[in-house]
């Protein structure tokens, strides 16, 4: 036995080294205890992301600015023809210029003023028509996913109302019930549900028979109130992201109907209705500034809220947090 | 396989089948100065009533709606009003197939070949410079509205000179090869983005599995792992997005014709809603959801023939 492992035995037999410790119902909380919280990590894992951050902050000012544009100071109507005072002609195609920030377009209305009421329109049809999109959506979703007795049915009834293709199913409403704001928001509120239907079925396939649901069912808890507090919580990630993807798809049918000769009435500006009118200007290089301010600004609003849905989606992914 | 064909093949019939009739009960939502062209003002009340009696549109509507099955059955799907007075639009729409086939076949052939080649590519640099470029390709054509991407391409890169003269016509010229190129790629556009994107998502998925790993460890290179292993695979992605592509270049067509004056049906839709005239719009809105409809069929089956491991169900797409 050499030295070293003497020392080693005598080290283990010196009680001091060894005491048994004592029972800290405190510390045994503390090594057992996750500070996991789903909304935290989301949240977390969010703010991460400068790019999304940036985006949200400046599409939360976009909103904000179209929203009180009209009533800061110094601001035009959107529809008003402006004149020149000493002959009373419009100020047709007039550039850029202090008087009209952006310009006036073929007619002589400021197109600074359309902008942004173009855009107000375009976001508030992109907004109304989200949320129902997921309310509808969610609602049949919820009660396909949670009968049983209708789940084969509307399934059938699913595959074959998915096979119309959206664009024609669009195009014919918006011909049949001639555009208007109303109109518009109606016919692009008939075929956006679809797919969030299937989603939720989906996830409430996967739900519905787990454990606490069936305790719930035992107990004769009422099926609205399972639907609504056991199953629909898991989904509120999944519904923002849906209603932020749902605004630049919505906006893009908007510029879509417009085009094709089935838009909002001139007088309503929308960002659809700007970007046509500066195609049929676009040939002249000095008034492209026409098409130009419109398509950026819309550009910058699809990208923005494309790339903030799929942040979210990212971060609300419980497979993305640690 | 073959009980999931007849399935989806019954599922795509009834489809056709509540198209047609919606198509035709909201077409009689329709005011009926529709049916009178220009010369509505210059008739009298007895005239208008004998040409609505001609047209059959007295009829109750379930009698209506027989007979408009039974002309359909026919291949008879009425006359213009507007757009070219009392010619059978079958005539018109029969002039303009050819060119909306053929661009729509070889948009989604440019697409599988640039999209495919694409997503390989991103896959094997994922992470670094290309792959990065690659998905802000993606993300652009994802979110920007098509009509602002294709207003601006055809806007300036028509604008693009050689030696004085212009690269690319601006309109279609169906004698000069030259003017077909953009519409082509404006076409593909959208579908080389989903492509691109599923082929990426599926490479990267692949190259993470055990098999792969074996193959590495057997002393294979990353070259004969991705031709024999990963790319052999690669009409998977194909097949689950075919369908959303073809529904994608239908829609694309609607736009592009009409941009580009290309004379096939989605120049002559845009032009027929404009004027309103209501029997071509049908007929075209009928021909491009038999189209759409018959696209996702065959995609399906496609897919079910590819990869029998897949669920029959499809994916979500945009659509």
């Amino acid at each position: 036995m050499t030295h070293k492992e003497q020392q080693v035995i005598q080290a283990m037999e010196d009680e001091a080294l060894f005491t048994f410790a004592e029972y800290d119902p405190e510390a045994a909380e503390r090594v057992g205890y996750s500070d996991y919280s789903y909304w935290g990590s989301t949240l977390k894992i969010f703010l991460k992301n400068k790019t999304a951050i940036f985006l949200l902050c400046l599409m939360g000012a976009l909103i904000l600015f179209t929203t009180i544009q009209p009533y800061l100071p110094n601001q035009k109507s959107p529809i008003k023809i402006h004149t020149d005072p000493a002959t009373g002609y419009p100020l047709r195609n007039r550039p850029p210029s202090d008087e009209f920030w952006f310009g006036t377009n073929v007619i002589g209305q400021d197109l600074w003023a359309r902008l942004w009421s173009g855009t107000r329109t375009s976001l508030l049809i992109a907004i109304i028509v989200g949320i129902w999109e997921v309310c509808f959506g969610i609602f049949i979703g919820a009660v396909w996913g949670y009968v049983r007795q209708i789940d084969a049915f509307m399934t059938e009834a699913y595959n074959v109302i998915n096979n119309i293709p959206t664009t024609i199913l669009l195009m014919l409403l918006a011909y049949i019930l001639r555009p208007s704001f109303k109109t518009m928001v109606i016919a692009m509120c008939c075929t956006g549900w679809l797919g969030m239907a299937r989603f939720v079925r989906n996830q409430i396939v996967i739900i519905r028979d787990r454990e606490y649901n069936l305790a719930s069912r035992c107990l004769g808890t009422p099926t609205y109130r399972i639907i609504t507090k056991n199953l629909l919580p898991y989904l509120v990630s999944v519904i923002v992201m849906r209603i932020a993807l749902s605004i630049p798809g919505t906006i893009g049918w908007e510029v879509f109907l417009t085009y094709i000769g089935l838009g909002l009435p001139i007088d309503t500006p929308s960002l659809g209705n700007l970007l046509n009118e500066g195609r049929q200007v676009m040939m002249a290089p000095a008034l492209r500034y026409q098409l130009v301010f419109p398509a950026v600004v819309l550009s910058v609003i699809t990208i923005s809220f494309y790339v903030l849905g799929n942040a979210f989606a990212d971060a609300s992914d419980p497979r993305n947090h640690y | 396989m073959l009980r999931y064909s007849i399935r989806r093949l019954l599922q795509s019939v009834v489809t056709v089948f509540i198209v047609i009739t919606l198509v035709f009960l909201l077409m009689r939502l329709l005011p009926e100065e529709g049916y009178f062209g220009d010369s509505y003002d210059k008739l009298t009340p007895e005239q208008r009533e004998a040409i609505l009696r001609k047209f059959g549109l007295l009829d109750p509507w379930y009698i209506q709606l027989r007979n408009f099955y039974s002309s359909l059955l026919k291949g008879d799907l009425g006359t213009s009003i507007i757009y070219r007075r009392d010619v059978p639009v079958i005539d018109i729409i029969k002039i303009k197939i050819p060119f909306s086939v053929s661009f729509g076949l070889a948009a989604i052939g440019v697409s599988l070949l640039f999209g495919l080649s694409m997503g390989i590519h991103m896959a094997r640099n994922k992470g670094r410079f290309w792959d990065q470029i690659w998905s802000a390709y993606v993300v652009f054509i994802n979110a920007v509205p098509a009509a602002v991407y294709l207003l601006f391409i055809q806007l300036y890169v028509t604008g693009l000179k050689y030696r004085g003269r212009p690269i690319f016509p601006m309109l279609f010229d169906r004698y000069n090869p030259r003017s077909w190129i953009l519409p082509l790629i404006s076409m593909s556009l959208g579908s080389i983005a989903g492509y691109a994107m599923w082929m990426r998502r599926y490479m990267v998925d692949q190259l993470n599995q055990d098999y792969i790993r074996l193959a590495r460890a057997k002393g294979m290179s990353d070259k004969q792992i991705m031709v024999k292993h990963v790319m052999r695979n690669a009409f998977v992605p194909m097949a689950q997005y075919l369908p959303t592509s073809v529904l994608l270049t239908i829609s694309g067509s609607i736009y592009i014709e009409s941009l580009y004056s290309i004379p096939g049906m989605g120049g002559l839709l845009v032009d027929v809603i404009q004027r309103q005239d209501n029997p071509l719009v049908q007929a075209l809105v009928l021909i491009y959801s038999s189209l759409g409809i018959w696209g996702l069929f065959l995609g399906d089956v496609l897919m079910a023939i590819f990869d029998p491991r897949i669920r029959l169900e499809r994916r979500e797409g945009a659509r």
